[in-house]
C-alpha cells in the first residue's frame, strides 16, 4: 500500500468515527451511561425518603432473595421475592412455548401462500406488531374482564351463570403476554420457513417418511435458527414486562418489572431496585449471548 | 402436479391453527374499536352507534394536552434520532470494515437489548440528579430519552438503503469535479431519502407508542397520551379510552402503510 492510499484509508476510518460521534454521544448520555449509575446505586444504602444514602452497602444485592429477620438480624429467604421471580420466569417460559405452538403453524401458513397474498398476510401480522402495546393490552382486557366480551358471550349462551374470573390473575397476564408478543415469534419463524426449500418435503415423502418424521427430521432442523430467534425475541421482553402485568395483573400479580417499579415508589428502596434491574439485565444478556452463540454455530455449520 | 400433492396444507391442523390465530389477533382490537362507538357505557349492552366518546375525548383538555405533548416529543425525537442515525449509517457503511465498527453497532443497538424498565429506572436516577444540581425542568429530558431509544429504529432502514446503493454514481460525480458536499447533496441524499423518511417514520411511531420510559422520565403534568391512558386504566373505564385508542390505532396504520409503500419502491 502506498503512503497516499494509507493516508486515504486512515482518513476513511476517521470519517467513519466522526460521522458516528453524534449518535454515540446521545446513546452514551441517555442509554449506556445511566446504566453505570445504576451499578453504583446498587451498592449504596437506601435513603429514608427514597433515593440513597452515600455509604457502601451490600443490602441491595442481598435483598434480591434474602430478607433480614427483624428480631435476630439473621438472613432468611424472602418468600415474596422468590414468588415474583418464579412467576416471571414461569410466565415467560409459558408465553414462549404457547407463542411457538401457535406461531409455527401460522408462520408456515403465511410462507406457503402464493407470492401475491403472502405480502398481505404478513402485513396482517405486522400491524399488531407496530400497534401500541398498551392498546393491545387494553384490547385483551376488553375481552377477558368480568363484564368483557368473553363472559358476556358465555353467559348469553347459557354456558356459565357466573363470569369467569380471569382478570387480575396469572392466567390473565399469561394470555396478555402471549397476545402482545405473538408477532415477535411469527416474524422470525416466517423468515426461516420462507427460505426453506419445499422440494425437500417431496424428497422426504418419496422416501416414505411419515408426516411426523418429516416435521421432526427435515423441517425443524432447518428452521431452527428462526425458532431460536423467535424464542429469544419473546422470552426477553416477557421477562422484563411491565405494562401487561400492571394492567392485567392489577398490581397484585407482580412480575420483576413491577417489583423494580415498586422499589422506586412505595418501597423506597432504590438500591434494591437498582440491584433487581441489574439482575434482570444479566439474565437478558445471558439469553442473548446464548442466542449469538447458537446463531453463529448454525451459520458456520451451514457453509 | 407433484408439488401440489405434497403441498404444506398436508401438515394436519396448520391452516386451522393459523386461521384461529388471525381471528384471535384481530378480535380484541376490533372489539375495542367497536365499543368506542357504543352509546352505552357498559360493554355488556350495545346501546346503538354514537360518536359521543370521540366528542368527549376531543373536548377533554387533559387528552388534548397529552396529544399535543405526545406529537411534540415524537417529532423532536424522530428528527434528532434520524439526523444522528443518518450520519452514523453513512459512517458505518460503504467503507472498509474498520476496528471499532462492532463497538459502534453494539452501541447503536443497545436500546434493543436492554429491557425498557431497566433503561427507565436508570434515566429516573440520572434525571433526578441532574434536576437537583441544575434545577432545569422541562420536556427536554423526555425528548432526549426518546431520541436515544429511537436511534436503532431510524438507523436500520437507512443502513439497508445505503448498503443497496451503487457506489459508482458517487465516483462518477467526483470524476465530474463535484465537491464532496455537492456529491452528497445532489447524488447521495436524493437516493438515500426514502430510507431516511422510512427511518424517521419508524422512530416517530416508536416514540409515540412508548409507555415505560416516558412514565419514569416525565415530571408531574407531563403526561403523554399513553401515560395518560395508563393512569386512567386504574380507574373505572369508560369507552373514552376506546375512542382515544382507536384514533391512535388509525394513525399507526396510516403511517405503517406509508412506510411499506416507501420501502417497497426500493426493489
Amino acid at each position: 500500500m502506498s503512503a497516499a492510499e494509507e493516508a486515504q484509508a486512515a482518513q476513511s476510518v476517521r470519517n467513519g468515527w466522526l460521522l458516528s460521534t453524534p449518535a454515540l454521544v446521545i446513546l452514551t448520555l441517555f442509554a449506556v451511561g445511566p446504566l453505570l449509575i445504576v451499578v453504583v446505586y446498587s451498592f449504596l444504602a437506601p435513603g429514608q425518603y427514597g433515593n440513597v444514602e452515600w455509604k457502601l452497602s451490600l443490602d441491595g444485592w442481598r435483598g434480591i432473595l434474602w430478607t433480614k429477620d427483624i428480631f435476630d438480624d439473621t438472613y432468611g429467604l424472602a418468600d415474596a421475592n422468590v414468588t415474583i421471580f418464579w412467576r416471571s420466569i414461569k410466565l415467560s417460559i409459558l408465553t414462549t412455548v404457547l407463542t411457538f405452538a401457535v406461531g409455527f403453524p401460522t408462520a408456515w401458513f403465511i410462507a406457503t401462500r402464493p407470492a401475491k397474498s403472502r405480502a398481505l398476510w404478513l402485513f396482517l401480522i405486522t400491524i399488531p406488531f407496530w400497534t401500541n402495546l398498551l392498546i393491545r393490552t387494553y384490547a385483551i382486557n376488553e375481552v377477558i374482564r368480568n363484564e368483557g366480551l368473553l363472559n358476556t358471550v358465555l353467559i348469553k349462551l347459557g354456558l356459565i351463570s357466573e363470569p369467569l374470573r380471569i382478570i387480575y390473575t396469572d392466567t390473565a397476564v399469561f394470555i396478555g403476554m402471549a397476545y402482545v408478543y405473538l408477532p415477535l415469534m411469527v416474524l422470525p419463524l416466517f423468515a426461516a420457513i420462507d427460505r426453506f426449500d419445499m422440494r425437500l418435503l417431496e424428497a422426504a415423502y418419496d422416501l416414505y417418511a411419515s408426516r411426523m418424521q418429516v416435521l421432526r427430521r427435515v423441517i425443524l432442523p432447518i428452521v431452527k435458527p428462526g425458532i431460536i430467534a423467535g424464542s429469544i425475541l419473546v422470552f426477553v421482553p416477557s421477562l422484563g414486562a411491565y405494562v401487561t402485568p400492571r394492567v392485567l395483573g392489577g398490581g397484585k400479580q407482580m412480575m420483576i418489572g413491577n417489583f423494580i417499579d415498586l422499589q422506586f415508589g412505595q418501597g423506597r428502596n432504590w438500591p434494591l431496585g437498582a440491584a433487581l434491574s441489574l439482575t434482570l439485565l444479566i439474565i437478558v444478556t445471558a439469553a442473548l449471548l446464548i442466542y449469538v452463540k447458537y446463531a453463529n454455530r448454525d451459520v458456520s455449520n451451514g457453509h | 402436479m407433484a408439488i401440489k400433492t405434497f403441498s404444506v396444507s398436508t401438515l394436519p391442523g396448520f391452516t386451522a391453527t393459523a386461521v384461529i390465530v388471525f381471528v384471535a389477533l384481530y378480535l380484541p382490537i376490533l372489539t375495542l374499536v367497536a365499543y368506542s362507538f357504543n352509546a352505552s357505557q357498559s360493554v355488556a349492552i350495545w346501546g346503538g352507534f354514537s360518536w359521543d366518546w370521540y366528542i368527549k375525548a376531543w373536548n377533554n383538555d387533559a387528552v388534548k394536552d397529552a396529544t399535543v405533548r405526545s406529537l411534540l416529543i415524537a417529532v423532536c425525537a424522530a428528527v434528532i434520532s434520524t439526523a444522528v442515525a443518518t450520519m452514523a449509517a453513512l459512517g458505518t457503511t460503504r467503507r472498509k470494515a474498520f476496528k471499532g465498527q462492532t463497538f459502534i453497532y453494539v452501541m447503536i443497538n443497545q436500546p434493543l437489548m436492554v429491557p425498557e424498565i431497566v433503561t427507565a429506572v436508570s434515566l429516573l436516577i440520572l434525571f433526578g440528579m441532574v434536576k437537583q444540581v441544575t434545577g432545569i425542568q422541562g420536556i427536554g429530558y423526555v425528548i432526549f430519552a426518546h431520541a436515544a431509544f429511537c436511534i436503532p429504529f431510524a438507523y436500520l432502514p437507512i443502513r439497508a438503503r445505503l448498503e443497496g446503493m451503487d457506489l459508482t454514481l458517487e465516483t462518477a460525480a467526483a470524476d465530474l469535479y463535484a465537491s464532496p458536499w455537492q456529491t452528497f447533496r445532489h447524488v447521495t441524499l436524493p437516493i438515500l431519502l426514502p430510507g431516511v423518511i422510512a427511518g424517521a417514520m419508524l422512530a416517530f411511531v416508536i416514540s409515540l407508542d412508548d409507555v415505560v420510559i416516558t412514565e419514569f422520565t416525565k415530571s408531574g403534568g407531563q403526561d403523554t397520551l399513553p401515560t395518560y391512558m395508563l393512569g386512567q386504566m386504574r380507574r373505572q373505564l369508560t369507552p373514552e379510552i376506546n375512542a382515544i385508542s382507536s384514533m391512535l390505532l388509525a394513525l399507526t396504520i396510516v403511517l405503517l402503510t406509508a412506510f411499506f409503500l416507501l420501502t417497497r419502491k426500493n426493489d
